[in-house]
């Protein structure tokens, strides 16, 4: 990287963050999606300091959205409390490791999530949620819940309680290591393997996603990996990115713009892999 | 009137009291992070930075300690790193106010759950973890 003015690196940054926090807000992904690869491969920060601001902006979107929903009554606190033993336990666990990788090998995994993420993107969602029987262990930590619909009240029963654990905790291990949300697995972890319905899972994943990125922003502030230099512009343009975004979602057919940035981030996805596997991060 | 959930009649007021907890944090958080980076562009605004390569002794704002002592400096990098503060804590100090509804509510077991969380996030705050 070479030098650049504190001006004209905010306002790159304040611009790239904005646009950032819209299209994630939009599609759903978390800003870090795109301000990782921004910071890294247009600006040449290092990679330890975009995860630094990177986590920061996705505890402001997740909260700022979270105060909205969990109002609504769809949030089911006690499965994102439940839930969330898993992913502070492994983001704490990926915050403290993800120092000893090398950046490249950080860029090549973080790539892959972003290939993922964008194939889950595009993919057709199935609702599998029932109100059938559910395991003892749903039982037993009350996660059966219900929620509010057009045509009332919807009960839903929680499956396979372990399994969603095990996945929520590799959330979390990517959460620390990355410094995004991991959305994408959270999604798996509640749709397909504890089979909620989208609202609730969404809704509920979003909820989460502030304590678990609080777990390893804590780690990651104290080795110095947050700089208020990168920070502000980042926090600042991502959350009023989501914020407009928000306002225009119910303006805009979603779903058609969702494969076109399915297709940005599979660029950026594979510019994060090409440069990495040729060392230059 | 119908009679919303027979087994956690206190969720909905729990869940306002999240949501406006959460809102305030957000806000306030990201109002004092904005105040110092207009003060911090002010004063440094054609000063040459360069992230290239991660250094952790670079940081001058690390510790909780370090921040406090910087605002109380007033300085503007301190300053945005109280507010980074501000932002980190309102989901923790969400866990907190879950822990007391819990409570409110009888649910010992999800007070459990609520305190097992904030230990994992207060080992994190011991600052030994970071190598």
């Amino acid at each position: 990287m070479r030098g650049m003015s504190v001006l004209l690196f905010t306002l790159i940054v304040l611009a790239g963050a904005l646009l950032a926090g819209l299209i994630g807000s939009l599609t759903g992904l978390g800003g870090g999606v795109i301000i990782i690869p921004l910071l890294t491969l247009v600006l040449g920060v290092d990679i330890h300091y975009a995860i630094g601001a990177s986590i920061i902006s996705v505890i402001a979107t997740s909260s700022g959205s979270a105060a909205a929903y969990v109002r609504e009554g769809i949030t089911n606190v006690r499965i994102g409390m439940f839930l969330e033993i898993a992913t502070t336990v492994s983001a704490v666990i990926g915050a403290v490791i993800t120092v000893f990788i090398d950046p490249n090998y950080i860029a090549i995994i973080f790539g892959s999530i972003l290939l993922f993420s964008s194939a889950m993107m595009i993919r057709k969602k199935i609702d599998r949620s029932d109100n059938d029987t559910s395991g003892r262990l749903a039982i037993f930590f009350k996660l059966n819940g219900s929620y509010p619909t057009g045509t009332g009240i919807k009960k839903y029963a929680v499956h396979n309680v372990a399994g969603g654990f095990f996945m929520m905790f590799i959330a979390g291990i990517v959460s620390g290591l990355l410094g995004i949300g991991s959305g994408a697995l959270k999604v798996i972890a509640m749709d397909n393997i504890m089979r909620i319905p989208f609202k609730v899972s969404t809704t509920t994943s979003n909820f989460m996603m502030g304590v678990t990125a609080a777990a390893s922003a804590v780690v990651y502030l104290h080795r110095g990996q947050i700089d208020p230099g990168i920070a502000m512009p980042v926090a600042v343009g991502v959350l009023l990115g989501a914020t407009i975004g928000s306002k225009i979602l119910m303006r805009v057919k979603a779903e058609r713009l969702k494969v076109v940035f399915a297709a940005v981030v599979t660029f950026l996805a594979l510019q994060m892999i090409y440069n990495g596997y040729m060392g230059r991060l | 009137m119908m009679k919303k959930d027979k087994n956690f009649p206190g969720d909905k007021d729990i869940e306002i009291i999240l949501g406006t907890l959460l809102r305030v944090g957000v806000v306030a958080s990201m109002s004092v992070v904005l105040v110092g980076g207009v003060i911090y562009l002010l004063f440094n605004h054609s000063g040459i930075i360069n992230y290239g390569t991660f250094d952790a002794h670079k940081a001058k704002f690390s510790s909780i300690a370090a921040i406090f002592l910087g605002l109380g400096r007033f300085d503007s990098e301190a300053i945005i790193q109280f507010g980074v503060l501000l932002l980190i804590f309102t989901p923790i100090l969400r866990v907190v106010f879950s822990i007391f509804g819990f409570l409110i509510e009888r649910d010992y077991l999800y007070v459990l759950i609520g305190l097992l969380v904030l230990i994992v996030i207060l080992v994190s705050l011991s600052n030994r973890l970071t190598g």
